[in-house]
């Protein structure tokens, strides 16, 4: 495990008018880790990855990136950074093909013509480089795709911009047994391959499976993050219902707080 | 063409190169899924011209096959510029009237103002540039659907046509140039010499690509299959032009009329251009993703707004090309120039070629290809005699199939293969 993370997050608020969505919320992503984001409807996953790829502006807190205090303003100073974000309603076009897809908005040219042979080829490495092999053909559109090959082609398409932190937005949430297995073992390839991936999902099985660290949001407050070997399956239920298991989560009334070592509590300042 | 490195390392996730049989069973396995493509207006037009021919053998006349290219021209330019409204989904029901407004304006600053033809004309697509301007702008930052927005146009610019006419008079026009776009024919060698030049020209595209796509170790189409279309391309347009060439006059002694008509090569040249736009470029690119997906392609950094405003900004400055040849072929403009059933003829090609009516799908040349089966309606059920009634039914059938396809062929295409 490296010492510092890729991503560190701290002392964030983010309000909408009155709502406050995230207080005080810590939150590091380390290069060659799986760190799963989970949390109820409504306990702010969202808006924390909204506010990491810079379509929110945050209302307080500081942005470490490689250790380094960074601005993210817009989705280009995220993207810029090398943060690439897969969208749970996979943002791809049916209507081009898997390359086409897969560099939209970024085409290569030369001149004023689209360069397709070397958009085909970086194409066709990254998903070798993912040993990605069940697309028949990159000219395919995407819409005689699979949903598991639909999901393939939006995170190689995040990974093909040399990015280090890919975050999945419930990526395995419309697939089958088969399809999110594949997919899972694609997120965790991410990962050996150096990359920091955040994973947000609902499906416990998918978390352990696959993260190395698990983030547990409870209204806003970011409860506990702590390694996947320390922390059983019911206790992390126990956070997201409840905000506390045990000694991890928000202190009681009486006051308590022993946590593992590797645990960032909420209240961390 | 740029030379980049050539990676030695082939591609992992790719098959290995198709044969010729390969090429033919992806087609049909892409028609099965609903992929039709151009596939209904080619039938279509064997098939009517066939019938037409046994109901009147003058249809395969040398002069009649003249007649379809310019009664069919203004409908198709109007098609080409409705494609790319129709690529995002948006309808461009103003079209028509727009291409009388521009012919209007044009007619005016010819004939009335007295100006040279070539300010006339840059008069006329600047006023569809306009137009284009404020119907994209109403759609794409105010947000009114496009329906509601050119329907409005529709009945605007119909009363701007009959304010420019003042009241319903028509204006002659006399200048050669505008004139002879439709009644001017090229010299039979020089238009041997443009069918070689767009032979020569495709083919060198083609091979090309497939050299340069072979090179770096992608999938080619099989050579033989490239080599397929052009020889099919070379056939066509050679008999296209040979057939342009015969003598098409009664007596050739008092006027000769031979060759294709000036308006044969705009169309080629536009049809050419647009391909390459619509495919080659990432504007083109960027049209076909907002048709498809606008969500994804707003989310790709892609400026939405700006492609919808010059999509409308294309197709009324492609109504305007199509008014001045209205205005040419008539050699007056009158105040039902562009009206009555030119849009439904236009909206009618591009649909009929290929082009879906949700977004997202369709080719320049499906405007080329629809326009081409209107003109042969047109032009046959004028040979056939049929009373107005008749034909209007007709068209509005066809128009009704050509939909229908479009919308079943969706309906299967969520199996669609292979491009």
């Amino acid at each position: 495990m490296s010492a510092t993370p890729l991503l560190e997050l701290r002392g964030i608020d983010k309000s909408f008018g009155p709502v406050q969505v995230l207080r005080d919320v810590a939150f590091s992503a380390h290069p060659g880790e799986v760190t799963a984001l989970v949390g109820d409807n409504g306990a702010g996953k969202s808006t924390l990855v909204k506010c990491i790829s810079g379509i929110y502006p945050t209302d307080a807190g500081e942005f470490l990136f490689e250790g380094k205090p960074v601005h993210i303003n817009n989705p280009r100073d995220a993207a810029g950074l090398g943060i690439e974000v897969v969208y749970q309603d996979l943002a791809l076009c049916d209507n081009l093909d898997i390359v086409q897809n897969m560099f939209l908005g970024r085409e290569k040219r030369s001149g004023i013509v689209l360069d397709e042979p070397t958009m085909e080829q970086l194409a066709a490495e990254t998903l070798a480089g993912l040993s990605v092999r069940t697309v028949k053909s990159l000219r395919q559109h995407v819409s005689s795709l699979s949903g598991g090959q639909r999901q393939t082609v939006a995170i190689a398409k995040a990974v093909l911009w040399n990015s280090k932190l890919v975050i999945l937005d419930e990526p395995t949430a419309a697939l089958g047994v088969a399809q999110t297995a594949q997919v899972l073992e694609l997120v965790r390839r991410l990962a050996d391959k150096g990359l920091a991936v955040v994973l947000i999902s609902h499906n416990m099985n998918d978390v352990f499976a696959v993260s190395d660290r698990i983030a547990a949001l409870y209204l806003g407050q970011m409860v506990a993050q702590v390694k996947t070997t320390e922390i059983t399956h019911s206790q992390v239920v126990e956070l997201i219902t409840a905000g506390r298991s045990g000694n991890l989560g928000l202190a009681t009334e009486s006051g308590n707080g022993h946590e593992p070592a590797d645990a960032t509590p909420g209240a961390l300042r | 063409m740029t030379t980049t490195v050539v990676q030695q390392e082939g591609p992992a996730a790719v098959t290995p190169a198709p044969t010729v049989g390969d090429h033919v069973r992806s087609y049909l396995a892409r028609v099965r899924g609903g992929d039709l493509g151009s596939l209904p207006a080619v039938i279509g037009l064997v098939v009517l011209c066939v019938v037409f021919a046994i109901v009147r053998p003058v249809f395969f006349s040398a002069a009649n096959f003249a007649n379809l290219f310019t009664q069919g021209a203004a409908v198709t330019v109007i098609a080409m510029g409705l494609i790319f409204v129709l690529l995002l989904g948006e309808i461009d029901l103003s079209a028509g009237f727009a291409s009388g407004v521009c012919a209007a304006i044009l007619a005016n600053v010819v004939s009335v103002l007295g100006y040279p033809w070539y300010v006339a004309v840059l008069a006329a697509l600047a006023t569809g540039v306009v137009i284009g301007l404020t119907l994209g702008f109403l759609v794409a930052k105010v947000g009114i659907p496009s329906f509601v927005v050119t329907l409005a146009g529709f009945l605007a610019f119909q009363g701007v046509v009959l304010l420019l006419m003042k009241e319903g008079t028509n204006i002659s026009i006399s200048d050669g140039v505008i004139v002879g776009i439709e009644n001017d024919r090229i010299p039979p060698a020089i238009g041997w010499v443009l069918a070689a030049v767009a032979v020569l020209g495709y083919a060198a595209a083609q091979l090309l690509r497939h050299r340069n796509r072979a090179a770096r170790g992608l999938v080619t189409d099989p050579i033989a299959v490239v080599l397929a279309r052009i020889a099919g391309l070379a056939v066509l347009i050679g008999l296209a032009v040979l057939v342009l060439n015969q003598e098409r006059s009664i007596n050739p002694l008092i006027t000769s009329n031979k060759g294709m008509p000036v308006v044969v090569p705009i169309i080629g040249v536009l049809l050419v251009f647009w391909t390459f736009v619509l495919n080659r470029t990432a504007y083109g690119r960027h049209l076909y993703a907002v048709g498809g997906n606008q969500e994804a392609a707003r989310r790709a950094g892609i400026n939405v707004d700006r492609i919808k405003i010059s999509a409308f900004v294309i197709c009324s400055g492609m109504a305007a090309i199509g008014g001045i040849i209205a205005a040419s072929k008539d050699r007056s403009v009158d105040p039902n120039t562009g009206g009555s059933n030119v849009l439904l003829y236009a909206v009618g090609a591009a649909v009929i070629g290929g082009t879906s009516l949700f977004g997202g799908k369709g080719r320049m040349i499906n405007a080329v290809l629809g326009g081409a089966v209107v003109a042969v309606i047109i032009n046959g059920m004028g040979l056939l005699d049929l009373s107005s009634g008749l034909k209007y039914i007709f068209t509005g059938l066809v128009l009704l199939l050509a939909a229908g396809v479009d919308a079943l062929s969706r309906r299967r295409s969520a199996a669609t293969g292979t491009r």
